[in-house]
Formats: structure tokens, sequence, C-alpha cells
């Protein structure tokens, strides 16, 4: 049997490079979360045996602030040995230079996309990159437990603290003494911008700089929504919540350690896979609204696409493979196996995706009101604007200050940064 | 080797032979050392030069080739406003680099002195003779043999909060309340990041101590307890005075290391101001805000306060590398 499929892969790969010149040996970028890159590999395997090129996974960190580094290092060098990039969202504006355009290539697809998310990934009329899947974060909830203590989800932020905070002294009380009211992403990094842009917005306190480029962050509505989060740790999230990242909050829990977890549509998957202590035990609401005026649910845009560097030795081929992982036929598999929200409208009817992953068709709602991060306004400046914001943030968060201080200083620092403009 | 080669030629009796065959090395010796210096020229002053270079432009990642020179506006420049007043903006008067300079500096200083204690403290119990040394020499080098960036994430998960091996511990045996998330609070972050770089390279100061401490003559011990010389005032008076050359030499190597510190910090602590280091700050700079020529600048300062850190070091101390005391 295995010499067997050993000996028609080598037939196949004789006539292949004997039948088609073109075939090209690309390599791409991953930094992906949970078995993300697993998923991909079987993506790229049937790509392989559909075309005759052969793709190369290079896994990177999945701290999306580490992948930008590193990106930018290589991108910076003229680097040939990567041909595709997976890039974050909020890239677009500050990577355009070094990537191909795919207008022509895309433009027969570019049409079933959500038309915003294509927006998001154009910048001066050109295409940058092509979306593989947009993602909106959900208030992850313990069924079981809420349950147990007569509880309904929450709607507001001043719920779920109430809630959390009676369940996890209550399950204490019985004997678990691991467990905790929330957990979420805390670290000093791109995490803890999409989280308190949600607390902040949620709280009717704008979003961090309007689209306009209007700094508007310093307000009494954000500081008490900060001031509100920074009152969770010790008491209903953990202290070293202030050094979670995406996988480590999922850890505490998948582990079955916390009633409520703030996090995107890929721990659904995650959590009710086999061998998942939680599996069927949780299910998903919208993130709560803040109190005040315009207080409101808010959710941060995330979402992940495929750029092709204008250094790759084989474009052609690069925006083959670019195509091929923003398709519909992989997007739906990804869907099914990871519970990544697609980006093509259709598929959000789709009957499979549906009955495998019920997040899929009642997320779309709450990724089509979810709120960009200002990346737009501040074009280049973005990572510094978000690294200012995140900063104030997590002081505040670990007590060094009070919100209303910090947003004061992030005012000052964020008008400095401007200058005369973005 | 070289060092012989490079003595003065023999004066007064030597013969003519001998001064032209020293001449002949010298000569041969120079020619040995043309590829290194073009090595170094290329791998480490080339670069340098770069560096400095940028961080009197305006570059951008994105327009490194298109940069232009803007003179010492990255370092210091000034702004008068209409009222007259002067703003001063640039590196010098930035309160992130400083704080990070703050704790670059007391990060270094602090883990050094702890290293080189405990350094001692092995090396000495390393050198006296008992089975199994040599095991025990082997073994005591293995934090050493890990590199960091694994040694930090072991370390990471072993002061995780909810799952780290040190908090069950702590817990199990009363010393702990509650668990502590040693790396994310402010108060403890810099603590754990100098426990796990002690652990880390207390090992090579040990190696280099040891072999300081086996350079020195056994009768000299032997005479010393004859006289009946107490064994603390023979640490005092005969170890440390001849094992001082080695010491130095070895925590000259480990603060010009300690300054640059950058992975540990990086793997194990969130990216807050009371860890950032001047070498996180500066790779933040340069790759993550664009600021690439801003970042330069703080490359610069770092290499600059290293030399001086380095010249002081071996001005005051009156080292010297080949061993000797001057």
């Amino acid at each position: 049997m295995k010499i067997n499929t050993l000996l028609v892969g080598l037939l196949t790969s004789v006539t292949l490079v004997v039948g088609s010149a073109q075939a090209a040996e690309l390599s791409i970028v991953s930094g992906d979360t949970g078995n993300g890159l697993a998923f991909l590999r079987s993506q790229l395997d049937k790509f392989e045996a559909d075309t005759g090129h052969t793709v190369t996974v290079v896994p990177m960190p999945s701290s999306t602030t580490d992948q930008f580094g590193q990106y930018r290092l290589w991108l910076a060098a003229g680097n040939t040995d990567i041909d595709v990039y997976q890039t974050d969202v909020i890239w677009a504006p500050q990577l355009a230079d070094q990537f191909l355009d795919l207008t022509e290539a895309a433009k027969d697809v570019v049409g079933d996309h959500f038309p915003s998310i294509i927006e998001s990934q154009t910048v001066d009329g050109k295409l940058v990159a092509l979306p593989a899947f947009t993602d909106a974060p959900a208030l992850y909830y313990r069924k079981d437990l809420l349950e147990k203590y007569g509880k309904t989800p929450p709607t507001t932020w001043a719920e779920m603290e109430a809630t959390a905070k009676e369940i996890m002294d209550g399950e204490r009380a019985d004997g678990n003494p691991e467990m905790w009211g929330f957990v979420f992403q805390g670290n000093a990094y791109e995490g803890l911008t999409c989280d308190a842009l949600e607390w902040v917005m949620s709280n009717g306190g704008g979003q961090i700089v309007e689209a306009d480029g209007t700094i508007s962050i310093n307000n009494p509505q954000a500081a008490a929504a900060i001031d509100r989060a920074a009152g969770w740790i010790g008491t209903i999230s953990p202290e070293g919540n202030l050094a979670y990242m995406e996988e480590e909050s999922r850890g505490v829990w998948q582990l079955g350690n916390a009633v409520f977890h703030r996090n995107w549509p890929y721990a659904y998957s995650l959590g009710n896979g086999d061998d998942s202590p939680i599996k069927g035990l949780f299910d998903v609401v919208p993130l709560p609204a803040g109190d005040g005026e315009g207080a409101r649910s808010a959710a941060t845009l995330g979402g992940w696409n495929v750029a092709v560097s204008k250094y790759s030795p084989d474009p052609e081929a690069a925006i083959e493979l670019a195509l091929f992982l923003s398709s519909a036929e992989v997007q739906k598999e990804r869907a099914i196996n990871q519970s990544n929200l697609p980006t093509i409208e259709a598929l959000y009817d789709d009957a499979d995706i549906a009955a495998a992953q019920p997040i899929i068709p009642a997320w779309k709602e709450i990724f089509q009101n979810a709120v960009p991060r200002p990346s737009a306004p501040t074009k280049t400046d973005y990572n510094e604007v978000s690294s200012m914001f995140w900063s104030a943030v997590h002081n505040t968060l670990s007590g060094n200050g009070t919100a209303a201080e910090n947003l004061e200083l992030l005012e000052a620092d964020l008008t400095e940064l401007k200058g005369d403009a973005w | 080797m070289a060092t012989e080669a490079l003595a003065p030629p023999a004066t007064g009796a030597g013969s003519r032979i001998k001064s032209e065959l020293t001449q002949q090395r010298l000569r041969a010796a120079r020619w040995f050392l043309v590829p290194m210096l073009i090595a170094l020229a290329v791998v480490a002053g080339w670069p340098l030069l770069r560096s400095i270079w940028f961080s009197f432009t305006d570059a951008s990642l994105n327009n490194l080739y298109g940069a232009e020179w803007i003179g010492f506006g990255n370092y210091l420049r000034w702004q008068v406003l209409e009222s007259g007043t002067v703003r001063w903006r640039g590196l010098l008067v930035d309160g992130a680099w400083w704080n990070a300079v703050w704790n670059t500096v007391r990060f270094a200083f602090t883990s050094v002195f702890f290293e080189t204690i405990f350094g001692m403290i092995v090396a000495l119990v390393l050198n006296a003779e008992f089975r199994g040394r040599g095991i025990v020499r082997a073994a005591i080098l293995i934090p050493w043999a890990i590199p960091t960036i694994v040694s930090a994430k072991m370390w990471a998960w072993m002061l995780n909060d909810q799952f780290g091996i040190l908090n069950d511990l702590g817990m199990r045996l009363g010393l702990l309340s509650q668990k502590v998330a040693w790396t994310a609070q402010a108060e403890t972050a810099m603590t754990a990041v100098l426990v796990v770089d002690i652990w880390k390279t207390t090992p090579f100061m040990a190696l280099l101590i040891l072999a300081g401490l086996q350079m020195i003559p056994k009768d000299i011990y032997e005479a010393a307890d004859i006289d009946g010389v107490h064994p603390v005032k023979q640490f005092f008076r005969i170890t440390l005075p001849l094992v001082r050359p080695a010491l130095m030499v070895a925590i000259i190597f480990r603060l010009l290391d300690a300054l640059r510190i950058f992975d540990l910090i990086y793997v194990l602590t969130p990216n807050s101001v009371a860890t950032k280091t001047m070498s996180v700050l500066a790779r933040e700079n340069l790759f993550d805000f664009d600021n690439f020529a801003y970042g330069s600048a703080q490359s610069t300062l770092l290499f600059l306060l290293i030399a001086v850190l380095t010249m002081l070091y071996i001005w005051l101390g009156k080292v010297r590398f080949d061993g000797g005391d001057r």
C-alpha cells in the first residue's frame, strides 16, 4: 500500500516536472493558533495535488505583534524566500508598498466578499491582500454553570461581573479553588488593544482615533470602562491575566477553570474538540454592553488575509496560491474545521457550515457591526498608536494610575505623534 | 602565541639572525591577522557605521535607501512655540528611553553582582577534591548550555500563575496564600527576570572563576596551612587577589552581555514599562513603529553606553585580558 502510494506520487511528480514547466516552489508564513497549522497543511496538500506546485509552510509565533516585526524585517530586506504572507487586517496601510497589487488577478472574485473587508485591504486603489477569514470576538460562557446558579447570559458588563463573581465564589466554596470568573487577553500587545477598544466602545467612549483622525480617547466614558476592567484583575480575573494572550486565556478556559471567556471564534471548535473537558458545556453570546450614553455591544473587527510579496521570484504561482486560500472552497473548510468566519457572504447561508458550527450564521450580524481599529486614519503610525493605547490600558490594569490619568497622558502623546496630520 | 611573536626583540647580546627571525615572524603574524580584520570590518564595522549613519537621517523601513540627512534631530531638537516657550524633543529628553536605560543598568548590575557571588561559591566547591567532581562540573553547566529562548519559555511555564510548578509548590508548602503571577505584575516581573538570568549565567561565571582558581599553585595554601592561617583569611589574602584577573575578565564579559539583554525579557514578561530595556525599546522602534532612524539612534546610544562603561571598567579595574595583572 505504502509503496504503491509512493510510486504513484513519484510518477505524478515526474509527469508534472516533465509535463508542466511552471511548477513552482512556494513558501507561506503562518502564525496560526490552535491547530491552524495542521489545517493549512491539509489545504496546501490539495493545492499541490491540483497545481503541481509545492508549498512550504514557515511557522511563526502566534502573537501578531511578533509576526509583524519579523515580516517588516524580511520585506525591508527584499527577502525572496517567502512568497505569500498571511496578514492581519490592520497591516494593509503599513505594508502596502511591499505587496503586489491583486486587483487584476482577483477581479472575478472580489464581488463575492463583503465590501467592507475588501475596502479595508485596499490602499490608494491597490488591493493589497485577499481576505482568508474575518473575526469578531464572542463572550464564551459555561451553560452548565449558569444553569446551576439560575443565571442568564449577561447583556451588560455589570451583569457579567456580578454573575462571574457569584458563580466563582460558589464553585470555590464547592471545592474548585482554581475557578475564575472571567479571562481575557490582558498582556501588553495588540490583543489588549482589541479587548480595550471593546470596553471603551461598548461604554459609548468612541474608538480611540475616529475615522476623521480626531483623537477621542480622553473622555469619562472611556475612563469608566477601563477602570471597570481594572477592577476585575485579582477579583474575577487572575493576576496572571495581565500576561495572557489568546492561547493562555484559552488554556484557563478550556480546562474548565473560568465561567466567562472573551475570545475569537476559533476557540469555539477547539472547545468542542474531543479532548476538551468543556465539550458541549459552553455557548457564546455577543460581548456585553456598557452603561451610559451610547452604550452598546461592541466587537473589534479582526481577520486575516493573504498577500503576495513583491519580491517573490514566482509571482504568478504565488498569486494562484493566494486566490486558492481565499476561495469559497477553502473558506468553507476553514469555517467547518476551524470555526473561522468566512468573508464570502454566501457561505453564511451554507447548510453544512450551519450544522457543523452554529456560531457562524449567528455571527454574521455581529461581524457586520464590528468596530475597526483605527488603522485606516492613523496609517503608518497605527502600531505606535496601538502600543501607546495598550500601554495606557495595561498600566491602568496593573494599578499604575487611574484610567483618567493614563488617558490624559495618552491623549498628549497621541497629539504629539499626530503632529499636523496622521 | 601572538603576544610572543609581538614581544620586543631580545636586546643586548641577541644575535642578528634571531632578530631577523623575529622580524619575519612579526610580518607573518600581521598577514595572519588580515583575514580576521577584513571579516570584522564586514560583519561588525560596516553594520555599526551604517546604524550610526541611519541615526542622523529620517530613514524608515519602507524607504531605507532614500533616507535623507537630518543631523542631530533624532537625538535632540527644539521648537519655539508662538508663546516663546521652547519645546525640547528627541531621544535625549525621551522619558521612555531613560526609563529603559535605568531598567537595563539596574538589571545588568544586580544580575552580575549575584552571578559573581554565586559563581565564586560554585567555583570554590568545584575546586575542592571530591569523588564525582567531573560529573558535577558537567551538570552545573546545563543551564548555560540551554539556549536562552528555550530556558525563557521553560521558566515562563514554571512561573505561570495557573499551571506553574513554582506556585503549586509554594501553595503545597504553605509559603504562598494565593497564586502569584510572577511575570505579569510590575513589582515581581523584574525580579523574575533576574532570577532566571542568574540561574542561567552563574555556571558561566563559575567556569571562568574555576579556571582562575586552578592557576593558583597549591603550595601557597600548604605554606599558609603550616603557618596556621585561618581558611577565611586564606580566601581573602590569597585566593581573592590571585583569582582577581580572571574574575575581572569574567565580570566584564557578563556585563557586556547583560547590558544587551533582550530575549529573556521579551519572552518572559509582558511588554510593560517595568521591564523594558534599551534593546527591547530599540527593536520596537526599528521594526514595529517604523521609526527606523529613531531606533538607530537608540541603538547608537546603547553602543556608546556599553563602550563607555567598558572603557571605564578596564581603566578603573586595571584589567588585562592576557591573564596577568598590570
